[in-house]
């Protein structure tokens, strides 16, 4: 069943297309990887499933909700992280968790549930009184996700949440990506790492405000007859 | 260098804030504070208790109603119910003449009038007093000529230089002061800080410039615009509003261009110590606006304040450009009246270019 | 080149960095030690390249990459250890370091509201010069942007910022160019763009030290120091340093990557297992291990389609055996 339904979604900042015509969809519980060269349109429509900006036309329905009339739906029943949007240095693990629980409107008791059991699958119960700035990165980034799906969201919407983080972390962090997609929480992902697209379990490659390829990560390979995300991803920006 | 102030200039013609700050606040604050805060007050309800209706108090009643500052109300309270009309709000002003008004003069000497004021409006009961207590003052004067008695009210200095009691030439003073430190000490802290904030200071401080000539060349176009301004607000108040220069124009262009130097030497110290655009606003904001406004006797008479404030004016530089400013263009006055207040802002201004040179950083911390 | 030896001479040896060429040392940092309050952004750096040489120092954010070349820059102060860059004290002789130095911060640090060729002609300015003098050494980079060059840097792509912000550090002819992070938060297509033009820019002389993120980039450099927690793990060439992975490596897959990460994470004869793309690293704990007792292994749990293959480990590969020892 899809949970990201866009039909011809159409962008415009005056003259400028940003998002030409864009069909796609994404089902409960999939990976999906959106990925593009800088300035291809990503971040418009991310922008537009998240609720924060209206499509100029075309259909975009997320989480069963449509973006022009319910987005204060929408962006109750979404997670959002990215690499620039971090949580507050100057609050403690644990405060920053009751912070955002309670901007998605839960009691105290579900904070309390959702917080130990997320830093238990982190393994970070010790830290729960640390200062968030204190922390390592890598560690920031996976308390940052945590705290994006803390009011179990339909669909999480990850922008290149492994900017920057060591070889290992990034691994870790995609472990937790998957366990959350088994959970049957919609992934929604930006990377600039190509490796990290074939671990998708579909990703779509947007150039001048279009889709240009849309399928399993195996599919997209033999379709380009390359080896890798990366060699597809460079036919289709180079052309 | 040359191609530094280009590109500020290029950054602030670019920006509208900026441009808002520089060009349409000086117009706006000239003309709000000329027109619409005007303190002047025109026909404040007064109400007159007259026990004696005599020729004296008519004779002044009269004189005091043709001054276009009052009129008569037409709420003649008992003495017992003045408080009940000052709260209603109905009459500013409570004017008592003593009974046997006339006689009393004309025997002792000596006639007794009250003079009750609605002091929940301070600014505007001191001006109503000042004008009553004016206006019985001349009548005592043309009554008594020719008598030698003493004088029992004495009239305000201020009427002396303002004897039209003009609130408008109070204010222009205090308006150039406010701009041109707002201008240049908070728009060059605040660019000064853009360039931490964009991390184009990096680079800055890795060319050859020498930190000097990175001051030198943010700031310089400020002093040009900052002065365009002075400017801009004395033409302004002359034309617009009526404001004569009575003293010399090229003193007080200099004297303004020694306060633009103190401001920017000020503004660059502030941004020395602030890491983002943000502080140096907050700072600026509050280092620096408010005690301009509300310490340097430009809204509240500096004699008006509790002990310590008046201590820290003493330490604000408007309050000192304020009395030079008012020194040379209300009362006309010369350098030797002055020098004193000149040398405090040459000093405060060396005080804060050591100061941030010794500040500004060569490096990242 | 070519060398050729007759009868007795003296080997010739390549110019190699060693402590008798001083004269062919760049950048020479010893013992370079910062911390921040109880942070300890890098400790006990040592190392050298040599002029003319691609140097890349690989890490992920906060491994003190920003810190050591804000030393380098002159822009922080070590607490411990020196740093010269073409003889210069980076504390001593800053002012004349200053002049000879061209230096990309990691965020594209542009005017955004002066146009392409504004930003240009004002950071050749600072370093007295003009964009004209010096047009050939920028001609490469810049006149793939200058078609743009009456637009705000601001409205830049990310692509075409990165070029703009490595025009504007090489206009005044740099000796050493110092590179932080050129790469991050840009595509993959305008990163390969930006090595190729780096590749070049070596080829010119100039000595090029350049930080980056991405393991993939490592080969793109002479030499590479890999940097985690504020120390180097290792410093040689990118082939050396693969070479010097010393364990066998296989990759593995099959039709649940999920599932199979987890079961070689179980199997006893790993050391550790990582998904790469769309396999699975396996280091096994003893060389001998044979792809059939993998395979077998696997499907006996039940999975489909195994291949089983020993590859060549990537630089990703050995920073994150490097990262696992120092652990």
């Amino acid at each position: 069943m899809p949970i990201i339904e866009v039909e011809n979604l159409v962008k415009k900042f005056g003259h400028f297309v940003a998002n030409d015509h864009l069909t796609f969809s994404v089902d409960e519980g999939e990976i999906y990887g959106f990925l593009g060269a800088n300035g291809a349109g990503k971040t418009t429509a991310m922008k537009i499933l998240c609720g924060l900006s209206s499509p100029t036309s075309g259909k975009v329905k997320v989480a069963g909700y449509d973006v022009y009339r319910q987005s204060e739906m929408i962006k109750k029943r979404i997670g959002y992280m990215s690499q620039r949007f971090s949580l507050f240095d100057d609050l403690s693990v644990w405060e920053n968790f009751q912070f955002f629980g309670g901007i998605y409107g839960l009691t105290a008791a579900q904070i309390r549930q959702r917080t130990t059991e997320l830093l238990g699958r982190l393994g970070l119960e010790g830290e729960k009184k640390q200062l968030l700035g204190s922390l390592p990165l890598g560690w920031k980034q996976k308390l940052a996700f945590s705290v994006a799906i803390i009011h179990k969201p339909s669909i999480v919407f990850l922008d290149e949440p492994t900017g920057g983080v060591d070889p290992i972390t990034r691994r870790q962090f995609w472990e937790i990506i998957y366990e959350t997609a088994s959970q049957g929480i919609t992934v929604f992902v930006t990377t600039h790492y190509m490796d990290e697209a074939e671990y998708c379990q579909r990703v779509s490659i947007m150039a001048d405000g279009r889709i240009v390829a849309l399928d399993t990560p195996s599919n997209l390979k033999a379709q380009y007859q390359v080896n890798n995300i990366e060699e597809v991803f460079l036919r289709i920006a180079r052309n | 260098m040359k191609g530094f102030i280009i590109k500020e200039f290029y950054h602030i013609f670019r920006d509208v804030r900026s441009m808002l700050v520089l060009f349409g606040m000086p117009v706006i604050q000239v003309l709000l504070f000329g027109f619409a805060l005007s303190t002047e007050v025109k026909n404040a309800p007064v109400a007159i208790i007259d026990h004696s209706n005599d020729q004296v108090t008519r004779a002044i009643t009269t004189k005091l109603l043709s001054s276009g500052f009052f009129i008569l109300s037409d709420q003649v309270p008992g003495e017992a119910h003045m408080e009940e009309v000052f709260r209603h709000g109905r009459v500013k002003e409570i004017i008592v003449f003593e009974s046997d008004f006339a006689k009393k003069l004309e025997k002792d000497k000596q006639a007794g009038i009250q003079v009750i004021a609605d002091a929940s409006d301070p600014n505007t009961a001191n001006l109503l007093v000042n004008y009553t207590s004016g206006i019985i003052y001349d009548y005592q004067q043309e009554y008594l000529k020719g008598f030698t008695i003493p004088v029992t009210v004495s009239a305000q200095s201020q009427m002396m230089y303002n004897p039209d009691l003009k609130s408008v030439f109070m204010f222009v003073p205090g308006v150039i002061t406010i701009l041109l430190m707002l201008i240049t000490a908070m728009m060059t802290s605040i660019s000064i800080a853009r360039e931490k904030e964009m991390g184009t200071m990096e680079i800055l401080l890795v060319s050859p410039m020498r930190p000097i000539q990175v001051i030198a060349g943010k700031v310089l176009p400020y002093v040009v615009l900052a002065f365009a301004n002075a400017l801009t607000i004395l033409l302004l108040s002359y034309f617009v509003l009526g404001m004569p220069v009575k003293g010399s124009l090229v003193l007080l262009l200099a004297e303004s261009m020694l306060f633009i130097i103190m401001a920017l030497s000020l503004g660059i110290f502030i941004s020395t110590v602030s890491k983002s655009q943000q502080m140096a606003m907050m700072l600026s904001m509050f280092a620096l606006m408010l005690p301009t406004i509300l310490l340097s006797g430009f809204i509240f008479p500096i004699e008006n304040m509790p002990v310590p404030l008046q201590v820290i004016s003493n330490v604000m530089p408007p309050r000192w450009f304020i009395i030079i400013v008012k020194s040379i263009m209300i009362k006309g006055l010369g350098f030797q009246y002055i020098w004193k207040e000149t040398l405090i802002i040459a000093g405060m201004a060396l005080f804060f270019i050591a100061l941030s040179i010794k500040k500004f950083k060569i490096r990242l911390e | 080149m070519c060398f050729y030896f007759i009868g007795n001479t003296p080997p010739v040896s390549l110019p190699l960095v060693t402590e008798n060429m001083p004269s062919n040392i760049s950048i020479q940092v010893s013992g370079l030690a910062r911390h921040f309050g109880n942070k300890t952004a890098l400790n006990d750096v040592s190392f050298d390249v040599a002029k003319g040489e691609l140097f890349g120092f690989i890490g992920p954010d906060g491994a003190g990459k920003t810190t050591l070349f804000r030393i380098l820059t002159s822009l922080l102060l070590p607490d411990a250890g020196s740093a010269t860059v073409e003889g210069l004290d980076v504390v001593k002789d800053y002012k004349k370091l200053r002049e000879i130095l061209g230096y990309m911060p990691g965020r594209f640090s542009l005017y955004q509201d002066l146009s392409v060729e504004e930003n240009l002609r004002f950071f050749a300015g600072i370093f007295r010069t003009t964009p004209e003098a010096n047009y050939d050494l920028v001609k490469d980079i810049y006149s793939q942007i200058e078609p743009f060059r009456k637009r705000k840097a601001g409205k830049l792509s990310g692509g075409m910022k990165q070029k703009l912000a490595l025009s504007c550090a090489l206009i005044h002819k740099p000796e050493v160019l110092v590179l932080d992070e050129p790469t991050t938060g840009v595509d993959a297509v305008s990163r390969i763009e930006f090595w190729e033009m780096l590749a070049r820019l070596r080829s010119s002389g100039i000595t090029i030290v350049v930080s980056t993120p991405y393991m993939d980039e490592a080969s793109r450099c002479d030499r590479v120091a890999l940097i985690q927690n504020g120390g180097i793990m290792s410093i040689d060439t990118p082939a050396a340093i693969r070479k010097n992975f010393g364990r066998a490596l296989w990759a593995v897959k099959a039709d649940d990557a999920y599932r199979l990460l987890a079961d070689l994470r179980r199997f006893k004869a790993g050391r550790s297992a990582f998904p790469f793309g769309e396999y699975i690293h396996l280091v096994p704990d003893d060389e001998r291990l044979k792809p059939a007792e993998i395979e077998s292994y696997l499907q006996a749990l039940g999975h489909s389609h195994i291949s089983v293959r020993q590859i060549e480990p990537s630089i990703e590969d050995c920073f994150m055996e490097m990262m696992k020892d120092s652990e």
